[in-house]
């Protein structure tokens, strides 16, 4: 069994090199049975690949990677397709590493509002759909430690909602440890424990503050949503330019943000206007 | 029974199928058809060291097959090549090597024809003894390694991170298919093996709801097509090799033809399968 005061999985220090290029470096991060930790940070931060440390695909070329012994791993990859020439099921796609019985896998699907597409072919779902059965698939082996990369890319907004909950109440109902990846800088779940900005290193980390007040994200989601959903608000010494160098508070420009620097924000990275409103409004802030 | 060469051959091929048709399901689905012609022209290296060094040819096919799955997983893993580009280079070479090995030794009269496309006429009951025994382990261990092993198929880092080993079944995998290789080649010929594992796999897609239930079909369609073909090689005296693929690919067609579309429609529901 686990001991429960024993960390599921830990990262010390750990970094992954690739053909001379340091994809992650110095990341610490511990998740701990019943803990959401959130990564998040912009594209080629080292998100997925700090996902894949954790679980163990990727070793590590420093630092030490550690997992609990006999740990039971549940993982929804960010974006895989299924070759059309596989005959497979939803149903038998729950079934994929393990034996479930047929009442967990209705209930799992059931709980991501896909109950009806039990004996559907993968290939013919939609890419919201496939997203479902992928929650359902790790939810219904109830494993201890369950890693989501972009678990809701492509499933509509007021789905979105509806699985961040499903997410939330799994961890409150069965007390897994979960590391969820998203790349939306702004929208963090209320319920993550701790918060992970990365951008090859860890830019910094904390308990993600409540955005309920916040008049912007009232009108844009809604009383009831806002409520599920938390900005994670923090004070940006560097920012990163367009040509890929980065100018510090002092006015100092160089070519790489430092291992020490604290959040950052790109001019030219943020492509939603949700984020720039907040941006501007902390840049308001600063002033 | 045995002693009519005819029946040898049926009951032999009949044994290649039920083995080859399963694991041909895995060479569709992960897009391995290059692999398997690497393999089988890597056999005929194999009929050469065979002779050179007075070894068993089913023996010296299998381990030489084996040593080029190998280096494939070992060139793919630490090479700048593609896949594809190291297949064609492991395939011609070890064909051409083989030839050249099979010209220098003067001091044997080979069957070439007989190697690349088959002969039934070689049956022997031995022969029929390595099918069964090489072919009931290798449906053993791929029974044993089938939930890995079609995990890792879907998705290699699922498979990894949720404990599969996938990389450990991919190498038994290869292994598996190096053994069908070396058994099937009396019976279809080293040029025609892919298309024992491929054709019937492929007929069986449309007809299958699961994974389990295509690599059954695809056994018994192999199956068939083995007959019709050995059938169809002794009323014309065609090689046995090509006849039993053309039967494969008749069956293939039929399978795209209406008929069967209607067959499908009014299909009973089988065993483990919901309405």
């Amino acid at each position: 069994m686990l001991n429960p005061s024993e960390p599921l999985v830990s990262l010390k220090n750990v970094g992954l090199e690739k053909s001379g290029r340091w994809l992650v470096r110095g990341i610490d991060l511990q998740v701990r049975s019943g803990e959401i930790v959130t990564l998040i940070g912009p594209n080629g931060s080292g998100k997925s690949t700090t996902a894949k440390l954790a679980l163990g695909i990727h070793q590590p070329d420093e630092g030490e990677a550690r997992r609990a012994s006999g740990l039971k791993v549940g993982y929804v990859p960010q974006k895989i397709s299924v070759d059309w020439t596989l005959p497979l099921t939803v149903e038998r796609f729950m079934r994929l590493t393990r034996r479930l019985s047929s009442a967990d896998i209705k209930q799992a699907l059931a709980a991501t509002g896909i109950a009806h597409l039990a004996s559907a072919e993968v290939r013919n779902l939609s890419g919201g759909e496939f997203q479902r059965a992928m929650l359902a698939r790790v939810i219904a082996a109830r494993p201890d430690f369950l890693v989501l990369d972009e678990p809701v890319q492509g499933v509509d907004f007021a789905g979105e909602i509806a699985l961040y909950e499903l997410i939330t109440k799994i961890r409150d109902d069965l007390g897994f440890g979960i590391l969820l990846i998203s790349h939306d800088l702004h929208v963090v779940m209320a319920a993550t424990d701790q918060v992970i900005c990365l951008n090859g290193h860890v830019c910094c980390k904390g308990s993600p503050d409540a955005v309920a007040e916040s008049a912007e994200y009232r009108n844009l989601f809604g009383d009831r949503a806002a409520a599920s959903l938390a900005i994670y608000q923090h004070n940006h010494d560097h920012t990163h330019l367009p040509d890929g160098s980065v100018r510090h508070a002092d006015g100092s420009v160089t070519d790489h943000c430092h291992a020490d620097d604290g959040h950052h924000h790109d001019d030219g990275g943020h492509e939603d206007p949700v984020g720039a409103a907040v941006r501007n409004r902390q840049e308001t802030d600063h002033v | 029974m045995f002693d009519d060469f005819f029946t040898r051959a049926i009951i032999a091929g009949v044994g290649v199928a039920l083995v080859a048709a399963p694991l041909g399901c895995f060479v569709v689905w992960r897009r391995l058809a290059y692999f398997g012609d690497t393999l089988s022209h890597a056999a005929l290296l194999g009929v050469a060291m065979a002779f050179l060094l007075e070894l068993n040819i089913t023996l010296s096919v299998f381990i030489v097959c084996g040593a080029v799955a190998l280096a494939l997983v070992f060139l793919q893993r630490n090479a700048t090549l593609s896949s594809d580009a190291l297949l064609g280079l492991l395939a011609h070479s070890s064909l051409a090597l083989g030839l050249v090995a099979l010209a220098f030794m003067t001091w044997i009269r080979i069957d070439l024809m007989g190697l690349l496309f088959g002969d039934i006429l070689a049956v022997s009951v031995a022969d029929i003894s390595v099918i069964y025994l090489g072919g009931a382990a290798v449906l053993a261990v791929l029974a044993l390694i089938w939930n890995p092993l079609f995990a890792a198929t879907v998705n290699h880092e699922i498979a990894e991170a949720e404990g599969q080993k996938p990389d450990r079944t991919n190498i038994i995998f290869m292994l598996l298919m190096a053994t069908v290789i070396a058994i099937s080649m009396k019976i279809v010929g080293v040029l025609l093996i892919t298309a024992l594992l491929i054709i019937p796999a492929a007929t069986a897609r449309r007809f299958a709801r699961g994974p389990e239930q295509m690599a059954i079909i695809a056994a018994l369609i192999g199956a068939a097509a083995v007959v019709g073909g050995l059938f169809g090689s002794l009323n014309w005296d065609t090689p046995s090799g090509p006849s039993i693929v053309v039967a494969a690919m008749v069956l293939f067609l039929l399978s795209l033809s209406p008929v069967a579309g209607l067959l499908l429609r009014n299909r009973a529901v089988l065993p483990g399968e919901k309405p």
